[in-house]
Formats: structure tokens, sequence, C-alpha cells
């Protein structure tokens, strides 16, 4: 443990992801939240809603992240008040930055921010330890999109459906959590456009299995009573 | 007539939706500002609320408390420039990178500063872009005078070499390698600021792996008044060295040129790159188990 580079960025125990697609954008996280070895949360809801048009997909420390959360949640509400219509989806990533910028030695939290409003469509922006905002198609974060770059660089295509983004986003959430030890449970989506929110739920036996997993048994007591296998007809 | 600078707009910013809607953001704004830690003294920041919060933190984690940027997160790389016979041109690839990893691939890092410069800069990003928000307002109030006079490259260059040296001075620095380049009434200039506050004016500038890979090459074959073209092929043969030696170097580069008439930015582009030497098929042979 001594010989860490005490420098490197922090790996952060999540993964996340943010898409854009056309005509709206799908956010998606995993649910394990960690201390240290244990699992303190196995389903935990890291998709965060801010306004009724904007979420965030956080990462890093909980407490950092749930906090500044609700600190550009308070603005952006009476942010709305005083504009008399929904806030702007970089507005609400400004302010994330802004935060996230000023206070950037005491905190530890990466953030997607991800939403739709009506001038500019689906957007979403990262903003990254030290409080950089960059607009991005799409956005992976957390100690799981570690396993995700090559993976996006081959898969992502501009202009996918709905659907295809929303699939795009399990499978890419489902692979992490199998090589991330610091992500797992369940796979949660938030697909937001001009329609309004809807939320998703994949738990793990919907979800496609990868190199050496095995399909989930109630037993192995199944397994062995299971019928004879058909002889072969030579 | 009030002339709201920037044809080239900026990365996302606060102010592009103020002058939208005006009022409510920048009381925002500044409410959040009024919380932030102060450059003088520290501590009453919008994240602590109570003194014990400090106790831990100090053990647990010492770094919390202090006022010191300590090191970056995503950082920028090399940036080089060149007078040229019309004015500046300036090469930087846009990569972002996050420690060892090259995360994000489409950053840039070069932006129209006023009518007459261009600002690249590497390091840090995060304070890049606070950089160009301090720039956006220095060139609003230049404007708001209306007077006909607009700030040179030669000045701007010094608010960012006092901006970069008095952070320093707090031991909290911009964590960035800045080249400023443009062209007033016909003078050409080009300048560099470190995140010391070590400033200087030449003919050619770079940052970063450009000092030790770039600037011997323009040490050579740069002269006075270069043609366009001879000027991007210079620009282009440094940023291919670069491309080969710097690990954080990204295969996708923009260049800027700076004329009186104004900037323009290349769209993003790659270099092709040479691989075809024959100890390259077989650099082990003769010597077996080398490398």
């Amino acid at each position: 443990m001594e010989n860490m580079d005490l420098n490197a960025p922090h790996s952060m125990g999540t993964t996340i992801i943010g898409v854009t697609y056309d005509g709206g954008v799908v956010l998606g996280a995993d649910s394990r939240t960690s201390t240290g070895m244990y699992v303190a949360n196995r389903a935990s809801d890291k998709i965060t809603q801010l306004t009724d048009n904007v979420y965030i997909c956080r990462s890093g420390s909980a407490a950092d992240s749930q906090i500044v959360s609700d600190y550009v949640r308070y603005f952006l509400h009476q942010h709305t008040i005083q504009l008399g219509q929904p806030a702007t989806v970089k507005v609400a990533a400004n302010l994330v930055r802004l935060l996230s910028y000023n206070n950037k030695n005491m905190l530890q939290t990466g953030i997607i921010v991800g939403g739709w409003d009506k001038y500019e469509g689906g957007k979403i922006y990262g903003v990254p330890l030290g409080g950089t905002i960059i607009e991005q198609p799409f956005a992976i974060g957390g100690s799981g999109s570690s396993y995700l770059y090559g993976f996006f660089d081959q898969a992502w295509k501009e202009g996918m459906s709905k659907d295809e983004a929303e699939q795009l986003v399990v499978k890419a959430v489902s692979l992490a959590i199998a090589r991330d030890g610091a992500s797992g449970g369940v796979v949660r989506t938030v697909i937001i456009n001009s329609d309004g929110v809807t939320r998703n739920f994949y738990p793990g036996d919907t979800l496609p299995l990868w190199h050496e997993e095995l399909e989930p048994q109630n037993s192995l007591l199944d397994i062995l009573n299971a019928p004879a296998p058909e002889p072969m007809n030579i | 007539m009030l002339n709201f600078a920037t044809p080239v707009s900026p990365c996302p910013s606060l102010l592009d939706s103020s002058l939208l809607f005006p009022v409510s953001l920048r009381v925002i704004d500044r409410k959040i500002k009024a919380h932030l830690p102060t450059k003088a003294h520290s501590q009453v920041s919008i994240m602590n609320m109570s003194e014990s919060v400090q106790v831990t933190n100090n053990l647990t984690n010492p770094e919390a408390s202090s006022q010191r940027t300590l090191y970056p997160y995503v950082t920028g790389t090399s940036v080089v420039a060149i007078k040229y016979k019309d004015g500046i041109l300036m090469a930087a690839d846009m990569g972002g990178s996050y420690g060892s990893t090259l995360r994000y691939k489409s950053v840039e890092r070069m932006k129209s500063v006023g009518k007459h410069s261009v600002l690249g800069a590497s390091g840090e990003i995060s304070d890049f872009q606070e950089i160009l928000r301090y720039l956006d307002e220095l060139i609003l109030h230049d404007n708001m005078w209306d007077d006909g006079n607009s700030l040179g490259p030669k000045e701007v260059h010094n608010y960012l070499t006092r901006l970069m040296y008095n952070r320093r001075n707090k031991f909290n620095p911009l964590w960035n390698s800045l080249v400023l380049g443009g062209v007033k009434n016909g003078q050409k200039y080009l300048g560099s600021v470190s995140m010391i506050g070590v400033h200087f004016e030449d003919n050619h500038v770079a940052t970063g792996f450009g000092n030790h890979l770039a600037r011997p090459i323009l040490r050579d074959e740069w002269k006075e008044d270069l043609s366009f073209e001879e000027g991007v092929k210079l620009l282009e043969k440094c940023m291919r060295v670069l491309l080969y030696r710097d690990r954080s170097a990204v295969n996708k580069l923009q260049i800027a040129k700076l004329t009186e008439e104004g900037m323009t930015i290349s769209q993003p582009y790659s270099l092709k790159t040479f691989w075809g030497y024959g100890a390259f098929q077989n650099p082990t042979v003769g010597a077996e188990g080398s490398w």
C-alpha cells in the first residue's frame, strides 16, 4: 500500500454511463455501494434527479456526490422559479462544475449530467475529478469504465434509436459489472426525452452471460436430478 | 454599438446562458461564489458546515483543508506556435489525458480571445476553462468602454502573467502552461506564461514536451516571413515528432491561424505516420533478445 502512487487519479467504485440518441438521452448505472471490501448497499440508485428534465449519474465518494447533487437541485429549483421555465441541461451541468471546481481539494466525485431541454434537445456533460466540464455524445465514468473504453470505441455510433441506445447502455454496464469488483447489483437506466422520463430496472437474471459465467441454478440437486441426456442415434 | 466579443464561442459557459437569462443565474452564480474559499483565507466553504468536521478531515485527509491546488487531473499536452508572414500559427492536439489514460479526444485547447489574440493551453483543463472565463470578463469590460480601443495580444499576455504569478504566490497555481499569440495593427506578438509565472516573448514558443522536442526543430528551421504553407508544414513536422515520442499525444489536432483579419481554426485532422524503416521490421536481427 505504501508503494501506491498517491498522485494518480483515484479510481471510483461504480460504473456510470450517459448516451445521447436521436431525440434524448439514456443514463445508466450499476447499483453497488461499497465500504472497503463490504457491499454496504447492493441496490443503490446512483441516477439522481435534479429537475423534471435533468438527471445525474454519481460516482466516487457517495457522500460528496450526494451533497453536490443536493446543492445543485436546490439552486436549480430557485433558478426555475425565477426563470419561469424549465432549466437547461447546460445550466445544470455548469452548476455542478462550479461546485466541483471550486472545492476541488475536498471533493472526490465524478458526475455525468444528462437531460433534455427544448433548446438543445438531449445533451450529456461529463464533469470528472477537478471540475472540467466537457460536452460529449456519450460519457462513461467510475472504476468500471476502465473496462468500457475499448467497448465503446467499437460499439458506439451516431444516430441510434432509443431502444438501441438503451440496449447499448445495459450491455455496457453489464460487461463492466462482470469485471469490476467495485461494480455490481442491478442495472438501472433512465431515459429522458421530450415525452418525459422513464426509469427501468434490469436485475442480474435478465442480463446476458459473459465469458466464464454460468447459468444461475436454484441448487446442485436440480442439476444432479436432471433427466439423463438422450442417447445418440448412430 | 456594443460589441460582445468572441465570434468563436468558448466552451459551454454560464455566460452563454446568462446572455439569454440575465438575472437569475448571475444572482445564483454570485451566491455560489460568495460561499467559495476566498483567496486570502479559506475554510468558509459551502462544504464545511462545522468546525468539528475539520479535525477528522485533517487526520484522514490532510490535504482537504488546504487551499493549494495539489495535482492536475485532466491534462492537455504540448502547444506549439510560430510567427509567420501574415501573423501567428498555433498547433495543439485535442487530447485530454486522465493520468495515463487518453480519456478525452475532442478537447479544444486553443480559443480566440477578443479580436486580436488566440490562447493555447496545456495542463489542467478545468483551470484552462476558468482562465477563459476570466478572459471573457476582461474582454467584456474592455468592450463596454466602447471607446474604439481593444486589448491587444501584448496586454492580454501581461494580464495572464499577473494572473498566473499571483496565484503562484499564494501556493495555489492555475496548473497550466499558456501560449498567447496575436496580431494588432500589423504587429505580430507571441508569448508564453508558465504556471509559476515565468513569461517571455519569442518568434516561436512551445509548452510541455514541445519545449524539448519541437523547439530544437524550430530553432533550426524557423525563419522570418514564412509563408502559410511553410509554416503549417513546419508545425506538422513538430507535431509528428510529438506524436511519436510523447505518450500523452493523441493523433487528432487542430491548427489555428491568426492574422489581422481574425482567427480561423482548422477542422480536427490526423497526421500520417511512418513506420517503414528496415530496422523497425527486424529490430533484433543479429542480437536476439534485444529490443
